[in-house]
């Protein structure tokens, strides 16, 4: 232990422990841009620097490690002036025109500067003089440089949680910029959509495109029958936006807040996860048959989830050979979307051009997916519209919802109803966990050997995780599974997901069946999701997904009665001839530079 | 009552036999070699002026397998080209230098870090490298260096960013702690000298600490190579022993007319006619790692101002902002009372903000820029405003 003072009074701390948390000990803040708990120390901002009696210059708290008596000053006269002097600098080369800006009232730059009464600029105005590049031309990410306070955080972002290094530091001095592989624009370069720089950056300089305007011009269009479909994960991360701790569930609120703000149909992506596991579940039997029984050679295996588009894009960039082993299964989103302008429209008796289907995602990846040429079976664009679950927020907030008063409600049939395996789908491990309850089943005709169905190995915030699972006492039909050991992989986070493709390829990983979330912690902690984030509210979200689980009066996808009504009544049985046509797609091998 | 002239000295370029040196390092045990530096007081010729001694038994000091020994060969600082010239005549002697200090910390790797634009030297140095590496082989010795090349960025001088830039990556200065003793080059503890520093240690281990310390004063032990250029009849390289005036080196080096000389590059200060007499050449007074830059009475200190600005706005890594914005900041600004946008008062807030690049700034670039700034706007107010 290491002591020292702070302010004057003493601290006791481990050896290692930044004057910043030290700090934080004796419950003093010290004001910081470029820290973010989710990433490596980068001290490049000097907003947090602080005074060291008797030392020759400041300190920056976030980057500097105690030393036994040191006497620490984080509010002297020279830090206020150097702090002071450090927001202004920033100010001088933001365009500060807040009120127009998309991150009024979220912006860490703008608190700071309200902290520190920033008002009159003593300094020059740089950004008079300055070009700026905005880069509108990716569906997911808008990069607006003139916002940008190079703090890193969504370098170190890309680099240090995604591996995919799509944003990245050019040139020096004044003309110092975040920018791209040879200044492509975002669409062009190797990135994943994921928004995971999004979900980091202090300032605007990194937003996703929003499709606000066109949501409400749907809604308030009468001729139109607007369906929306909510992914998992917003409904543990929603209430983050709109007053509510981290890790309240306002399922029900929301479902309430959808219908005050005029969707015709409130529906659930919950439901066509339950789908997906159905698909893909029985995808992964199928080849599992032709590898073991069929001897089939050019069966590819290990399998991979396919409901994370920001995975798929990496895949297709980085593991191309990988390509076959993906589901051909589209994510529940596009098979809600497909399935909301045939079965949907059919049933309600809807002509699908007049539908229009939006989703609400946690996901900015989610935007690029919707547009993809191949995300058109119904015949129309299959969704429309792909907002987040911040986006969500501001519409509530626009139409003058109060989202806390408001009495919960119930999901509309049909396509609305779910299981608490849909649910697990916005949590790493989960789209495992729901795979395996099914397939289980379906094999032995029994429940999987886990207690109240919580297969507990496949969940956690380890970035890579092994589980296997022995099949025994087989149904006849599935006798040739007898003995097998079932091995999965889970993965969340490219940079993890690199990991384990990397051990896959070299052949020190056998598995048959691999999970992959784009982001940390899975769809929770996903791009589309309330600022801030870390581990600890991420573990917040991620308890409130097994919550509402538990919660659930079904908890395998094969029981949710409207999963069964649609084989019945429209696809048949799974990997049938409509549902391959609806709800399977194919990938694409893109450029790896 | 010591001689009042500048006295011309001999060390670094004296032409010696490196393998004599070499033969008798290899049996001086490590500690006894990093004793000997730190009794000799040799501080750090690349301006920063860190005793080398107690650098070498920190690392000396630190457990690890690997241990690399850095030559600092990017010479950047406006005005100083002293380093081309020591590694273009007596490159042995600087890796005879870096095989000191490898023998006395126990490394077995080292890398000259050569500026981009002395390209030209690498022919000539990696001649001079066979020749050594065959001496280490026939003395048994498993130490090896490498010349990597840099791109011509000033800040990659700085240590930290000149690791980086070895390793591959954008050359940015790092945090401090740890520093190059504990974790430098590829995380290991490495020892990161100047090309003249790696020099004198030669001759310490040559000539004895002795015989060095019979040069200088006790707060600049010895002599130093001086890059002398400006308004100047005798532009060039100079090896003097330390101590000196500055009045005492216009005296040798000045045009009769020399209205400033600014002592240790861009990032150096800047001294003013009156203050000649007083100020010493060295760590007592202003350091400098080599540049010498007279200023006669027909140059405009506004212009040397405005060039030195330009030149960190230009050179700053941009990492951090009292770096990378203060620097815009103070060279628009000049600008703005030059043309009369701001009054002259603005030059005081100028001077405060320049106080905090000094004490907020990351690395040595932006804590430097104030001392060309403070001393230039300091001594010639009138000149930046009218």
């Amino acid at each position: 232990m290491v002591s020292l003072s702070i302010n004057g009074m003493l601290v006791k701390v481990p050896q290692g422990t930044t004057i910043l948390d030290a700090a934080k000990k004796l419950n003093f803040r010290i004001p910081t841009l470029c820290q973010h708990d989710d990433l490596c120390v980068a001290g490049n901002c000097r907003v947090c620097v602080v005074e060291q009696l008797g030392g020759r210059s400041l300190l920056a708290a976030c980057a500097t490690p105690v030393s036994s008596g040191m006497q620490i000053l984080t509010n002297s006269l020279k830090v206020r002036a150097a702090r002071k002097h450090v927001i202004e600098l920033l100010l001088s080369e933001h365009n500060a025109d807040c009120t127009k800006c998309y991150k009024n009232g979220n912006c860490e730059l703008q608190d700071l500067s309200n902290e520190f009464s920033v008002g009159d600029h003593l300094l020059l105005d740089l950004t008079e003089t300055k070009e700026y590049t905005i880069d509108r031309f990716s569906p997911s990410i808008i990069k607006d440089d003139s916002k940008c306070i190079r703090c890193q955080r969504c370098v170190r972002t890309c680099e240090q949680l995604q591996g995919v290094n799509a944003l990245t530091v050019a040139y020096k001095g004044e003309h110092q910029k975040i920018s791209t592989f040879e200044e492509l624009s975002m669409a062009e370069v190797i990135c994943t959509n994921c928004g995971q720089c999004i979900n980091r950056c202090p300032t605007g300089a990194l937003v996703e495109r929003t499709y606000l305007d066109e949501v409400w011009d749907a809604i308030l269009d009468p001729e139109k029958h607007v369906v929306v479909q909510t992914a998992p994960a917003v409904r543990v991360g929603l209430g983050e936006e709109l007053g509510f701790e981290p890790g309240e569930r306002v399922t029900g609120k929301m479902v309430a807040a959808l219908k005050r703000l005029g969707f015709d149909s409130v529906l659930d992506t919950d439901f066509s996860a339950d789908l997906t596991i159905m698909e893909e579940g029985t995808e992964l039997l199928t080849r599992l048959k032709r590898a073991l029984v069929d001897k089939d050679p050019s069966v590819a295996l290990p399998m991979t989830t396919s409901c994370s588009p920001g995975w798929i894009k990496f895949i297709e960039h980085t593991f191309p050979e990988y390509l076959p082993n993906v589901s051909t299964c589209k994510s529940p989103q596009q098979m809600f979307g497909a399935l909301a302008k045939t079965y949907f429209a059919q049933v309600r008796k809807l002509d699908p051009k007049n539908i229009v289907s939006v989703s609400i995602m946690p996901c900015t990846a989610k935007k690029y997916e919707a547009n993809r040429p191949e995300m058109r079976s119904s015949g129309y664009k299959d969704v429309d519209y792909v907002l987040t679950t911040r986006e969500l927020a501001k519409m509530i907030k626009q139409a003058g919802v109060e989202f806390r008063k408001l009495k919960e409600d119930k999901y509309d049939s049909i396509m609305g109803k779910s299981t608490g395996a849909g649910v697990i789908f916005g949590a790493t491990g989960g789209v495992m966990e729901a795979a395996l309850r099914t397939a289980y089943e379906i094999i032995t005709g029994r429940e999987v050997p886990f207690e109240g169905l919580n297969i507990t190995p496949v969940r956690g915030m380890e970035g890579v995780r092994l589980a296997s699972i022995k099949i025994e006492e087989c149904k006849e039909e599935w006798s040739f599974l007898n003995g097998v050991e079932l091995k999965c992989a889970v993965a969340h986070g490219l940079v993890n997901a690199r990991e384990l493709m990397n051990r896959v390829k070299s052949g020190d990983l056998i598995v048959h069946f691999i999970e992959v979330m784009a982001c940390p912690g899975g769809c929770l902690g996903g791009g589309g999701q309330p600022i801030p984030t870390n581990e600890k509210i991420r573990k917040k979200r991620t308890e409130a997904i097994y919550a509402e689980d538990m919660s659930m009066e079904l908890r395998k996808s094969h029981e949710n009665p409207e999963v069964i009504g649609i084989y019945k009544e429209f696809l048949g049985e799974p990997l049938s001839h409509k549902s391959h046509e609806l709800l399977h797609t194919h990938y694409t091998e893109r450029v790896r530079y | 009552m010591k001689d009042k002239h500048v006295k011309r000295v001999d060390l670094i370029f004296e032409k010696i036999e490196c393998r004599d040196v070499l033969e008798k390092i290899i049996d001086m045990e490590p500690d006894a070699i990093c004793q000997e530096i730190l009794e000799s007081d040799l501080k750090g010729r690349g301006g920063a002026g860190f005793p080398t001694g107690m650098k070498w038994r920190f690392g000396s000091q630190e457990e690890s397998s690997i241990k690399y020994i850095v030559c600092n060969a990017d010479e950047g600082e406006p005005g100083t080209f002293k380093d081309r010239e020591i590694l273009d005549q007596v490159p042995g002697k600087v890796f005879c230098g870096m095989a000191i200090a490898a023998r006395a910390v126990g490394a077995k790797a080292g890398y000259v870090y050569l500026r981009g634009e002395y390209k030209f030297l690498i022919p000539k140095l990696n001649e001079e490298l066979a020749k050594f590496h065959r001496t280490m082989d026939e003395f048994n010795q498993n130490f090896r260096i490498q010349v990597r090349l840099g791109s011509g960025a000033y800040i990659c001088g700085e240590e930290s960013a000149l690791f980086e830039s070895i390793e591959g990556k954008r050359g940015e200065p790092r945090n401090k702690p740890p520093y190059p003793t504990t974790s430098g080059l590829f995380g290991k503890p490495t020892i990161i000298n100047n090309v003249e520093t790696l020099v004198y240690t030669v001759m310490i281990m040559k000539y004895g600490a002795s015989h060095f310390k019979e040069l200088g004063t006790k707060d600049s032990r010895g002599s130093k190579v001086f890059s002398v250029s400006g308004d100047t009849p005798k532009a060039g390289i100079f090896e003097l022993e330390l101590g000196m005036s500055v009045n005492e080196f216009v005296e040798e080096f000045g045009d009769g007319d020399t209205k400033a000389v600014q002592v240790g590059g861009a990032s150096g200060f800047c001294v003013p006619r009156k203050r000649f007499e007083e100020t010493i050449i060295g760590f007592e007074g202003v350091p400098t790692g080599g540049s010498m830059k007279l200023f006669n009475s027909t140059r405009s200190m506004y212009n040397v101002l405005h060039n030195y600005l330009d030149f960190f706005t230009e050179e700053s890594c941009g990492q951090c902002t009292p770096c990378r914005v203060g620097c815009q900041q103070l060279l628009k600004g000049v600008e703005a009372v030059k043309r009369g946008d701001k009054n002259s008062k603005y030059l005081d807030e100028l001077v405060k903000l320049a106080k905090t690049m000094k004490r907020a700034s990351k690395c040595g670039l932006g804590q430097s820029v104030g001392n060309a700034f403070g001393s230039i706007v300091e001594n010639f107010k009138e000149e930046i405003i009218y």
